[in-house]
């Protein structure tokens, strides 16, 4: 079972979570000329690392609040979790 | 090499079964190949034996970072089916279906292939509506399909919930008499003793640990055993695959996942088909053993531990138990991992890449077992050939540029909602 610390709730149990993928993905500017290529790597293409991976959770049984997790995807170690809106440093 | 008969059988027992030949042998690494396979598991293995018995290519050896057969072939739920509505996967597993019945004969290797049927059950009359949908579109390309009405399944499975105050009551389910099971360990077993046999070398391990491309073609592969030269490789890694695109500086439609599996302690026969549960996701046969094996949804997170975490199984087991209650009185024996490459639109890859000389096998999610014979035979002809089969065609790793998606499933890309 994950132990995970929400930044707004404190440690609840992975139970109350739903998962959201890789957080690092990010869409394409507004209003910016985007290639096939950019969209592609936009909505398919992903990284998916085996180690320290940077991903999105939500605490949908909890304050509903979407957060960014860092978690080892071999061990399932869980290193931070930040506020959505806050960067990734 | 030994061909193993009863008339071999009766020999090696009165010797006391102490000089039966090795398998395969254990070579080391040669300095040149004319093709290698990165992946020993059931598709690799399956892919070196095409070469070789389908395309006369015998230069071949297949790299193996841990031990044959020890990943998603060691580890599924042996189901062997074919009850695809897309075209693409309709004829794709079809074909594979004719390779499967002719399995134990071709490798002569008994790898108790067992058509016992597969029946997925529906639990609405929309659920009935889209399975006969579905049965229609099987029926229309050769693919046996029956759509069986509440009392039908009671026949068949008396032991599920057909009590009237349930949750999900069975409204009825679509069966594809001819899908089955069959020993996953066999089928790796006997496809590596055949391509050892037409000489393949199969090296166990070895791990890769990049690739030499130059002017966008494949010239070497460099592993723990030292540095390969070969002109066309065939990446067939399952869950690792990320980890090997990333050496090649290529970003794929692919996440890796973890599914468990589980098996109770064995019991009487009481279970002769494969059932799946239509409200959630849960299936269900039973073992030669005895041992009811079960399966279910991902853990839901990228994972590349092998291992699973507690709340996706109690989820999983809760849908087998309101599916057949009986379930809930039998003590677990195991339970596993493995790590699924899950593509983004639920269909596999095969196809060539813009490397010049490298192939790829990849995104079978859940379905990667009953594929094998397919995926080798359908890999080899691309590797052999330089060209995608019409039968996995379809495969393509374009078709997320162009938008001409194969979803079976209609999921979209949120690869961990199963």
């Amino acid at each position: 079972m994950l132990y995970i610390k929400c930044p707004h709730c404190g440690w609840r149990s992975q139970n109350e979570f739903s998962y959201g993928g890789d957080a690092t993905v990010k869409r394409p500017e507004l209003g910016k000329e985007v290639t096939d290529q950019e969209w592609d790597d936009f909505v398919y293409n992903r990284k998916s690392l085996r180690g320290k991976h940077w991903e999105l959770w939500q605490h949908l049984s909890g304050c509903r609040q979407w957060i960014k997790v860092e978690r080892d995807t071999a061990t399932h170690e869980i290193f931070k979790t930040l506020k959505a809106s806050e960067e990734i440093s | 090499m030994q061909k193993y008969s009863i008339f071999s059988l009766i020999k090696n027992a009165i010797s006391n079964h102490e000089n039966w030949d090795l398998a395969w042998k254990d070579p080391s690494p040669k300095k040149e190949y004319d093709v290698v396979i990165i992946g020993g598991g059931g598709h690799g293995l399956a892919t070196a034996y095409y070469l070789a018995k389908e395309h006369n290519i015998t230069n071949v050896a297949i790299i193996e970072k841990g031990w044959i057969g020890g990943g998603n072939v060691g580890r599924n739920t042996t189901i062997i089916r074919s009850n695809y509505m897309h075209d693409d996967n309709a004829l794709f597993s079809e074909f594979g279906m004719d390779l499967w019945r002719r399995m134990s004969q071709d490798l002569n290797y008994n790898v108790m292939f067992s058509p016992r049927g597969i029946i997925n059950l529906a639990h609405s009359d929309a659920q009935m509506n889209v399975y006969a949908r579905r049965g229609n579109s099987m029926r229309l390309n050769g693919i046996d399909a029956v759509l069986l009405n509440r009392e039908q399944v009671r026949e068949i499975i008396p032991m599920a919930d057909f009590s009237e105050n349930v949750r999900f009551p069975i409204f009825g389910g679509l069966m594809q008499p001819s899908a089955g099971t069959a020993r996953h360990d066999a089928v790796a077993w006997g496809y590596a003793r055949q391509a050892d046999s037409m000489g393949v070398d199969i090296i166990q391990n070895c791990e890769v640990t990049g690739f030499d491309v130059v002017g966008g073609k494949i010239k070497g592969v460099r592993t723990s055993r030292g540095d390969i030269k070969v002109k066309k490789i065939g990446l067939c890694v399952a869950g690792s695959t990320n980890i090997l695109a990333e050496k090649l500086n290529m970003k794929l439609p692919i996440e890796t996942h973890l599914l468990q599996a589980c098996v109770s302690e064995p019991v009487k026969p009481v279970l002769d088909r494969v059932v799946t549960f239509g409200a959630g996701h849960f299936y269900i046969s039973q073992s030669d053993k005895g041992e009811m094996v079960m399966g279910g949804d991902l853990d839901g997170y990228n994972s590349y531990a092998q291992r699973g975490n507690l709340p996706t199984l109690q989820h999983v087991l809760t849908e087998g138990i309101a599916m057949m209650p009986f379930l809930s009185k039998l003590k677990m024996l195991r339970t596993w991992g493995g790590i699924m490459d899950m593509s983004m639109d639920g269909s596999p890859i095969i196809d060539k890449t813009h490397i010049e000389g490298l192939y790829l096998n990849c995104g079978w999610c859940y379905g990667g077992f009953k594929a094998t014979p397919a995926s080798g035979w359908t890999f080899a002809h691309t590797i052999a050939q330089d060209r995608v089969h019409e039968l996995n065609a379809g495969y393509n790793l374009n078709r997320f540029n162009t938008g001409y998606l194969l979803d079976e499933k209609g999921l979209g890309t949120k690869t961990w909602i199963s």
